[in-house]
Order: C-alpha cells, then sequence, then structure tokens
C-alpha cells in the first residue's frame, strides 16, 4: 500500500443510496472519503440526516454500500457481512438497550465480547477464571457492579448499561470504536460520567475511535480530530493545534456557511 | 349403589387413567422443551412444530415396521426432525420469509410428506410385535416390573434430556443463541452469524419435537398424519403453565434455567392431568383444544395486560 503503515481506516468515494430508484430515494453518503491513522480520536459532528450515523453503520456493514470502497486495518471489508466486520471493530450506540443483551447476565454479556469474532464452541460460555477478571474490570468502574456479575442487564440503568457495553466494546483491543451518540439518550450527569469513561478507555488502550455527538462542546473537548459532516460529505475536517483552539461559536459559524449557505442561495432565488 | 359408591368408582377411573397421562405428559415434555427453545430463548413463533412431530412419529413408526430397532428408529427421528427445522430456517434466513410463514410453508409441505410416509393416514405399531421404548401396554400391564422400568427410564431420559439442554445452553454456542434471541443487533456487533444460529436452533428445537413425536406415536401404538394438529398450542401451554406454576421457585434457584425446563415438563405433565380429569368430568374432549388455546391466549396476554394497566409488578416477568 502506498499508504502509511498505521492506517486503521479508509473510506474510498462511498455512497449510499437509500430506496434507490423510488420516490423515497435518498443520498445519504455522498463519494465520502476519509482516512484514519492508528491512535486518531475523531469525533463527528453534523445537522440531522448529515449522514454521522450512516457512516457508522456503513462501516459496520449493517447494510452494504452503493458503491465505494472500505478498508480497515489493510483488508478491504465492503462486501464482508456485519459479523465478519465485528472482529474488527468495537460498538457502541445511542440506546442503551441495543449494545448488551437484556436477559443475560453482567459477566456472559462481557463474556460474548471476549470471544467477539472467534469461532464458538461447545466450550462454556463464561469460565471462573473469566469471571474474576470481569470482577476486577467493573471495580475499575466504580459502578458497584463488581457484585452484581450474575444480574441480569435487563435491570440495569441506561447508564451502567452504556458503561458495561463501553467495556465489551473496549475488549480484545477493536482496531477501531465506533461510538455513535452514545451519551445522547443518557441524563447530563450520567452522560458526563460515560463520557469521562470513554475518553480513559480509548486513551488507556491507545484505542482508534470515532465518536458522533450532537455536542459541540463535546466534540471540541475530546479527541484529536474533528469532522463535520453535511448532506452525506465531509465539510469540515481539523485536527491537532487548530482543533484545540475551537471554539463553539467558530463551529456554529462554520454550520451556518455550509448548511445556512444553500438556505441564503434558496432564499435568493425564492425572492 | 349409593351416590358415594358411585363417586368413589368414578374417582378410581380417573386415578388408573392417571399413570397415562403422566407418561404422556412426560414424553410431550420433551417436545416442550423443543418449543421453549424457539419461542422463549429464540423469541421465534416456530409452528413447524404442528407438521415435525408428526413427521417424527411417522418416520419412527415406518422404521420399526420395517424391522428397524426402535431406539435407532427414535434416533432417525431426531434427524428428520433437524431436517424440518433446517427448511424452515432456510425459508426464513436465506429467502427472507417471515419466521412465522416460514415455519407454516414447512408445516404444510410436511404433512403432504407424512402422508406419502405412510402410505395412508396411520399406521399402527403394536408392543406385542415389536420391543417399543413407550406404550401405553406398559403403563396398564399387571407386570410390575414392567411397569417400574418404563416410567423410571422415561423420567431418566427426560431428566438427561435437560441436563444436555441445560449444558448446551452454557456453552459458547448456546450463549449465541440466547443473544441472538435476546438482542439481534447485538449478537451482530459480536459476531455472532445470527442467521446461522437462527437455522441451528430451529433443528435442534424440531430434533426434539421429532423425537417426541416418534415417543409419543409409540406410545399410543400407531402413527397418525393428523397426530400433531395442535400440538404448538400444548406446547406452549406446557411452557407457560410451568412457568406460572414455578417461575419464583425458578428464579431463586443457583441453576434457574435448569429448573425452568424441568418446570416445563411438569407443566406437560399437569396439562395432561387437567386432560385426565376433563374426560373423567365427561366433559366433551373435543372442546379440549378450545379450552388449551384459550388459556395460553390469556396468559401470553398477562404480562402486556400488566405493563399497560399494572402498577406495580410490571416488572416481575423479567
Amino acid at each position: 500500500m502506498a499508504e502509511q503503515n498505521d492506517t486503521v481506516l479508509e473510506l474510498k468515494k462511498v455512497t449510499k443510496v437509500f430506496n434507490q430508484g423510488t420516490i423515497n430515494e435518498k443520498t445519504a453518503l455522498d463519494g465520502l472519503s476519509l482516512t484514519l491513522h492508528k491512535g486518531d480520536f475523531v469525533t463527528i459532528i453534523g445537522g440531522n440526516g448529515a449522514g454521522k450515523s450512516t457512516m457508522l453503520n456503513a462501516i459496520a456493514g449493517v447494510w452494504d454500500v452503493t458503491s465505494g470502497q472500505i478498508v480497515i486495518n489493510g483488508a478491504d471489508v465492503t462486501r464482508l457481512p456485519e459479523y465478519k466486520r465485528a472482529v474488527y471493530l468495537g460498538r457502541v450506540f445511542q440506546d442503551p438497550m441495543n449494545g448488551t443483551a437484556a436477559t443475560m447476565s453482567i459477566d456472559e454479556n462481557l463474556a460474548l465480547a471476549a470471544r467477539r469474532g472467534k469461532r464458538k464452541k461447545l466450550t462454556w460460555g463464561v469460565t471462573a477464571k473469566e469471571r474474576e477478571r470481569y470482577r476486577q474490570m467493573l471495580k475499575e468502574l466504580d459502578l458497584g457492579l463488581e457484585d452484581r456479575l450474575s444480574t441480569k442487564v435487563g435491570l440495569l440503568s441506561g447508564g451502567q448499561r452504556q458503561a458495561i457495553t463501553l467495556l465489551m466494546a473496549a475488549m480484545n483491543d477493536p482496531d477501531l470504536l465506533l461510538l455513535d451518540e452514545h451519551t445522547a439518550a443518557l441524563d447530563p450527569k450520567t452522560a458526563a460520567k460515560v463520557l469521562a469513561l470513554s475518553e480513559k478507555i480509548i486513551g488507556e488502550n491507545g484505542l482508534t475511535a470515532m465518536m458522533v455527538t450532537h455536542n459541540m462542546r463535546d466534540a471540541i473537548a475530546h479527541g484529536n480530530r474533528l469532522i463535520m459532516m453535511n448532506a452525506g460529505r465531509i465539510v469540515y475536517d481539523v485536527s491537532g493545534e487548530e482543533k484545540k483552539n475551537l471554539k463553539v461559536q467558530d463551529l456554529l459559524d462554520k454550520f451556518e456557511e455550509v448548511s445556512g449557505g444553500t438556505f441564503a442561495n434558496d432564499r435568493m432565488l425564492l425572492g | 349403589m349409593t351416590s358415594s359408591m358411585v363417586l368413589a368408582i368414578r374417582f378410581s377411573a380417573l386415578l388408573n387413567a392417571l399413570p397415562g397421562n403422566i407418561a404422556q405428559g412426560l414424553i410431550w415434555g420433551i417436545m416442550a422443551i423443543g418449543v421453549y427453545m424457539t419461542f422463549r430463548i429464540l423469541d421465534f413463533a416456530d409452528l413447524t412444530v404442528d407438521g415435525s412431530l408428526a413427521t417424527g412419529g411417522c418416520v419412527c413408526v415406518m422404521l420399526i415396521r420395517a424391522g428397524l430397532s426402535p431406539v435407532l428408529a427414535v434416533l432417525a427421528a431426531f434427524l428428520v426432525g433437524m431436517l424440518c427445522g433446517g427448511i424452515t430456517g432456510f425459508l426464513h434466513t436465506g429467502l427472507g420469509i417471515p419466521g412465522i410463514l416460514a415455519s407454516i410453508l414447512t408445516q404444510i409441505g410436511l404433512y403432504s410428506i407424512n402422508l406419502n410416509i405412510l402410505g395412508q393416514s396411520n399406521q399402527p405399531v403394536a408392543a406385542s410385535k415389536y420391543k417399543l421404548l413407550a406404550s401405553l401396554a406398559y403403563v396398564n400391564t399387571t407386570n410390575t416390573a414392567v411397569k417400574v422400568i418404563f416410567f423410571a427410564g422415561l423420567a431418566l431420559a427426560v431428566f438427561l434430556l435437560i441436563l444436555l439442554t441445560y449444558w448446551f445452553f452454557g456453552t459458547e454456542i448456546g450463549h449465541a443463541i440466547r443473544a441472538t434471541g435476546s438482542n439481534e443487533q447485538m449478537a451482530k456487533a459480536q459476531g455472532i452469524n445470527t442467521n446461522a444460529i437462527k437455522v441451528l436452533t430451529l433443528m435442534i428445537s424440531n430434533a426434539f419435537v421429532a423425537m417426541s413425536g416418534a415417543l409419543i406415536a409409540q406410545f399410543q401404538g400407531a402413527a397418525d398424519v393428523n397426530m400433531a394438529r395442535g400440538s404448538i398450542v400444548i406446547g406452549l401451554a406446557a411452557v407457560i403453565i410451568g412457568e406460572v406454576i414455578f417461575g419464583k421457585f425458578c428464579a431463586k434457584r443457583k441453576a434457574a434455567f435448569a429448573f425452568t425446563l424441568g418446570a416445563v415438563v411438569i407443566g406437560a405433565i399437569i396439562y395432561f392431568i387437567v386432560y385426565a380429569i376433563v374426560i373423567w368430568l365427561k366433559l366433551p374432549s373435543e372442546d379440549m383444544k378450545l379450552f388449551s388455546a384459550i388459556i395460553v391466549a390469556i396468559f401470553l396476554a398477562i404480562p402486556h395486560l400488566k405493563e399497560k394497566y399494572g402498577r406495580k409488578g410490571a416488572k416481575a416477568n423479567g
């Protein structure tokens, strides 16, 4: 490859059209290209329907993309089904209910994640040795869950479930961590906790991560790179010192420039 | 005769009938475990069983009549049951047909296949002629040894199947099935091939069902194309009776799942005891299916109604 060796993700002109050929046709991703390097922590912002979640779903393989190529750690995964891409990815969803199996216990959920992408066998789904390890991991979380290993996850609060999903996502050092507005459904206090935990887990494990958020302050405060999306394209991409010095107002101005710009043009036409 | 004497005679008639019904309940309990796997663990309403149970019976009876040992004939029924479940699984995951519809298509197709296997609408298999594993004759015999061996053997077999099922759902594959049934999106994100898991579960479930059908056919001394009609309702009734009566008892145990499976088998036994009482009371037995359907409908509705109207206890069914 011509790229540097530390390239984790490459999106090459990825396009996704929903309901192609119908009256509801919508181009959600429009020739999107993006390269992530090892250790990058990218925050992604943009208005509703900008394609933020769609981009993460395209990477995760929720459906096939219409055109373009997706490469993770040098492997072309464009045609790989979702469950086969899981070996590269850790994912946390917006809805805390989505990341865990409610009818299974905490240790069983963690054990599933520990076996992510591995061939399932007729050996025990969770061993005593693992349980001890999970107890330690939960202790570090400091949510009082270390003594509730056999509690069904469905009985936990949204914040607790999201924290467990984070632990699960970070297990086995995934090549890429996808956080899809994973604090949006939580109350502000819990959201801040989960966000701090995300930051900690990413930092400690040196993970490469993408985090979609609605909160511009969070987008500036976290990560080393920031992307703004609009109409299925990346319209703004900053990193390093430039990102550190960003203010919310800068983002608002930029946002107006890309989305409001067209609005102004429409107004002019109509006027 | 005084009326109390009549009652005593009639009551002894019920007691005489009970062992047969308990045996029937144990055999149907195997079927109910199969239903539990799809309905409760995979969250898939599989109506294949209304065909595959009879297929198991038909295959078993024809093989025994052809001279195969009843043990191997039951094993063959098990494998054929896997095939039946596999067809529903393929229709659903491979061809995108909605789950319930896929299972109905298999069920309807199996009716013709069962008729072809039997060559006519029913075929007898007599305990006097073959060394059957199960038979009403073993229950009604005056030979106590035969009786005891039959009941002990049947109970042991069911117990071993419960242990096997308990172990299986504690393995990595078993966990993958439970995750798929609980949250398919999460299962995929954890690298589980949910389509393959669904097919596998349907295969195992229907293998249990067909094996149960093979024993039912032996027990009643014949395979009949209509023997499985409405069996899904009996299976669901067993699951629900077991859960309602023993749910709280099971939840507190360490190996809660094993106890739940046991409760499901007891649920099947209770179902057939109720059936015996219905017959004993000279109530029209044709109405048993309507009665079962209503009971199942009521108990399936309870969690929903609790959530909608209840203030307390809405979480009890977690």
